[in-house]
């Protein structure tokens, strides 16, 4: 089936599901007075802002802050329409409310190359999503959307809230709110007079909301653009932050688990005896499978490494099911056969397609693979619950309350209304803490042991051997040059399971029974980066064969971009080096048209040149976009005992309009060392249908000794914000790829990336 | 048992063989040294044993007695922060900040050694790992710790 069948189906789908809940009004993320908690003695003004008796602007944030800068470049965009400065500012995690709902993080996913974004089609089925979005109440923090989200109702809110500051002000000295201007934690009259926000508190009460606001012009910014120190820094240097793991509450009890170490295992039977025995032990509990976790044993205990020393004394019986043969080898082969056996799911097809290769004078071909890979968020998987008076309560490090509340109140048999969720500061998130696998076994363990709290955690090795893995997935490139040795088609098709389906089987079981077939075919997350991609030829296609296996797959960060980046830019260097034309050059010849993705490469390649490269050293290219942003990274690589070494990575980005440069840098910095790592290291392996990788030993992890220097150099610009937690993360395997053709002419298709004899 | 503690006596009564770690964050409160991976590999636990960097996690809190033990709640003199943590948010190095507790011990413990320690020694004394990739700014904040110390003086 075509993709357009297939889009407009979902579309159908989406109508289908916004007319079944009845027609909804238009509604507004601006919020009300009684969105936020409240708290004596100040005064919210919207959904998004309170003034405190102090003085204090509390913003609320919906996203939770996992090391990504929200708790900074969020507050950031209320701020500068307010007129404050972050110092007077305290950020508060934003409750669970429709107006906080992830609108981007929807629209940003429909199956539509940037080509079509204007059309008809993409902006009404944009709209449609757009409504969902906000009837799910999405409170996700994924796909780099932050930002793109929280663009316009956050500088809303600040709108708003400034005016109604303004007219307070007025009122006490009977003049006109233009009279007036919000200043250093104060109004001020244009005659001197001013006024502390704390004394207009009073006032404030009786301000009505405004219907409309105006947005300050870019050029008046004094906050957005700049290097503003985050937030969060101060409490993370001493120990102060609290992450879920810190959370400890009067009585708690803490829980350790082993889960069914095969993957589709069963628990036969388990002796609770030996562990009961041991001092501390309150409980041994067994534990369904739920929301895609394993089967698991668990032991709770007054702290846990009691619980996690008596786990040990248990001899559990597991029935290892129908995937006991299952290896990785086995999984490779089945995406192999699949590749070539199946059309798949044409995401593109421009020009001639296919058949435009038959005229190539030189056709390039070329098979690429990447393999499953772990989150290993520092943080292992925690979840703390308490069950009192058929209340729940829940503390946890996620990225998706709204969806932890959903799968909470499944697990308890109550209501959703009865449930409270607390989001804490997470200890990495990557794409892992867009699960909520742990949270039926806590929800259980705390019933079990009510009305006293629970903390699961759960080992290194646990977290490690039941991730929700970067999908493996294979590629077939071929591309076409004609006589003049001009690049003309592009044909790239790829095979591996689809997430999407996979994550609402276990989130909304319901939603995916409804919607599966589409939503799983029209999963863009397993092209993106490839059907999308910017380079321009005349004739292209990009298809995907799905091939479902029992290996539980997850968002990892950049998610298809991750491998299909390393396809791509590796597959362009390689028709590069066909057409006798330098990497550089080539790229540049398919950008002609692409000002913005031709800039970004100029900036890094001219200040790569800065510096001389050193001996024995080359350097290779990558220009990915992604999230909204283009990243072009340039690394310089040397082989030190057979080993490979990156000494240097020189970053540009185009991620629109510049929020915080300081944070951008930051998360260059963190998506270069992430896919790095992954290059270098990154592979889970399955024999007997056990993940082999167990912990940092053997599940490696890139050093500071073999971390290069990063230079990151951002591209002016006034375009829409793109996302910048997952784009630094794709091209940085194929640059070095590709400066390891050029130092040793091999060309390395398969991650990690392995010299032969290294 | 007793425990000489960021420069304070606590008494506390560990089950037999309980790691320092746990002893530290269940049984005394003190949260701001993480667990990781309980084995001694990521760094994530690590605090002060007698000036030497160690990881809590496989220290047996029955072994820490009679030394002196200092955790990222004790680094700071009072309301004055150490070297480091001024320089850590000079140069903004947290991003999720897990691992951010330890990495400044090893780094007190490296700066404690070598007042202005190479890169190569930097290299070998941060072992700690980093999902968030901190390390550039780590390295560039613990020179200038040592810059700063160093004038100081």
């Amino acid at each position: 089936m075509r993709r357009r069948s297939f889009i407009l189906g979902g579309i159908g789908l989406g109508g289908a599901l916004i007319v079944g809940w009845g027609l909804l009004p238009p509604r507004s993320r601006l919020g009300t007075r009684e969105t936020l908690p409240p708290v004596a003695g100040s005064v919210a003004l919207n959904g998004w802002i309170r003034v405190d008796a102090d003085g204090t602007i509390a913003i609320a944030v919906p996203r939770s802050e996992m090391g990504q800068g929200v708790y900074t470049a969020l507050p950031m965009l209320a701020a500068e329409e307010l007129g404050v400065g972050l110092e007077r500012v305290r950020v508060e995690q934003a409750p669970l409310d429709a107006i906080f709902g992830n609108v981007a993080v929807l629209t940003a996913n429909l199956p539509f190359p940037p080509d079509e974004a204007q059309t008809v089609m993409v902006r009404a089925s944009e709209w449609i999503v757009a409504k969902l979005a906000r009837e799910l109440d999405l409170q996700i923090t994924g796909g780099s959307t932050s930002v793109r989200d929280a663009w316009q109702p956050m500088r809303t809110a600040g709108a708003a809230a400034r005016e109604m500051l303004l007219a307070a002000a007025a009122k006490r000295w009977n003049t006109a709110p233009s009279q007036c201007r919000v200043a250093d934690g104060v109004v001020r009259h244009l005659d001197g007079r001013s006024v502390p926000l704390q004394d207009l508190i009073g006032a404030l009460r009786e301000v009505p909301l405004p219907s409309d606001v105006r947005l300050k012009q870019m050029r008046y910014f004094k906050l957005l653009g700049r290097p503003v120190p985050r937030l969060d820094v101060p409490d993370k240097v001493t120990g102060k932050a609290r992450f879920g793991i810190d959370l400890r509450l009067p009585g708690m009890l803490f829980a350790a688990l082993r889960a069914s170490p095969t993957i589709g295992g069963t628990l036969r039977h388990v002796d609770p005896g030996p562990a009961l025995a041991q001092a501390g032990v309150v409980r041994v509990s067994t534990l369904p499978a739920a929301a895609g976790s394993a089967p698991a044993v668990a032991v709770v205990a007054k702290s846990w490494w009691l619980a996690q020393q008596a786990l040990a004394k248990l001899r559990i019986d597991w029935d290892e099911g129908p995937n006991g043969d299952m290896s990785t080898d086995w999984l490779f082969a089945r995406l192999r056969g699949a590749l070539g056996a199946e059309e798949g799911f044409v995401f593109l097809e421009r020009g001639d397609g296919e058949a435009a290769l038959g005229r190539a004078v030189q056709l390039i071909e070329a098979d690429y693979r990447a393999p499953y890979l772990a989150h290993a968020a520092l943080e292992p998987m925690n979840c703390t619950a308490r069950f009192s008076n058929g209340r729940l309560e829940i503390w946890a490090p996620t990225q998706v309350p709204s969806v932890l509340r959903h799968v909470a109140a499944r697990a308890a048999g109550i209501g959703e209304d009865r449930v409270k969720v607390n989001v804490t500061l997470l200890g990495g998130g990557f794409g892992r803490r867009l699960e909520v696998d742990f949270v039926p076994q806590a929800v259980w363990l705390a019933r079990d042991v009510a009305p006293a709290p629970v903390q699961l955690i759960w080992s290194r090795e646990e977290d490690t051997t039941h991730d929700f893995y970067r999908p493996a997935a294979v590629a077939k490139m071929k591309g076409g040059l004609d006589a003049s040795g001009m690049p003309f088609a592009l044909v790239a098709k790829i095979a591996s399971d689809a997430i999407v389906p996979q994550y609402l089987k276990r989130t909304y079981p319901s939603l995916a029974a409804a919607g599966g077939p589409v939503l799983g075919a029209t999963d863009k997350t397993t092209v993106e980066g490839l059907f999308d991609q910017p380079y321009e030829f005349e004739h292209s296609r990009c298809a995907h064969v799905e091939r479902h296996s029992p290996v539980p797959i997850g968002f990892w960060r950049s998610v298809g971009h991750s491998y299909n980046a390393f396809f791509m830019e590796s597959f362009i260097d390689e028709m590069a080096y066909a057409a006798k034309r330098e990497p550089l050059d080539f790229r540049r010849l398919l950008l002609a048209n692409r000002p913005r993705h031709r800039a970004v490469l100029e900036l890094a390649a001219a200040r790569t040149r800065l510096r001389r490269l050193g001996p024995g050293r080359a350097l290779g290219v990558a220009l990915h976009e992604a999230f909204g942003s283009i990243v072009a990274q340039i690394a310089e690589v040397s082989l030190e005992n057979g080993a490979i070494r990156v000494h240097r990575v020189v970053c540009a980005i185009d991620c629109g309009v510049t929020v915080n440069p300081q944070i951008v840098a930051q998360q260059m910095e963190s998506g270069v060392v992430f896919g790095l790592t992954a290059a270098l290291y990154g592979e889970i392996t399955i024999s007997g249908g056990r993940v082999q990788q167990r912990s940092f030993p053997d599940y490696r992890m890139l050093t500071l000794a073999e971390t290069p220097s990063i230079e990151t150099y951002i591209v002016p610009s006034q375009a829409a914000p793109g996302g910048v937690g997952e784009a630094g993360t794709p091209p940085i395997a194929p640059a070095v790829a590709n400066a390891l053709f050029r130092l040793t002419g091999r060309r390395l298709r398969s991650l990690p990336l392995r010299l032969a004899g290294s | 048992m007793e425990l000489e503690l960021n420069g304070q006596r606590v008494s506390v009564d560990p089950p037999p063989g309980m790691p320092l770690l746990w002893v530290l964050r269940d049984l005394l409160g003190l949260t701001g040294t993480k667990f990781g991976c309980g084995i001694g590999a990521c760094g994530a636990c690590t605090v002060l044993i007698d000036g030497r960097a160690v990881p809590s996690c496989v220290v047996r809190a029955a072994d820490a007695k009679g030394r002196k033990i200092l955790t990222i709640e004790g680094l700071a003199s009072g309301e004055t922060l150490h070297v480091l943590q001024r320089a850590w948010i000079g140069h903004q190095v947290p991003q999720c900040g897990y691992c951010q507790s330890g990495m400044l011990m090893a780094a007190a413990a490296l700066l404690a050694r070598h007042p202005d320690p190479t890169d190569a020694q930097i290299d070998a004394a941060i072992s700690n790992l980093c999902r968030c990739g901190t390390y550039p700014r780590v390295r560039a904040a613990i020179r200038a710790a040592a810059q700063t110390d160093g004038k100081s003086k």
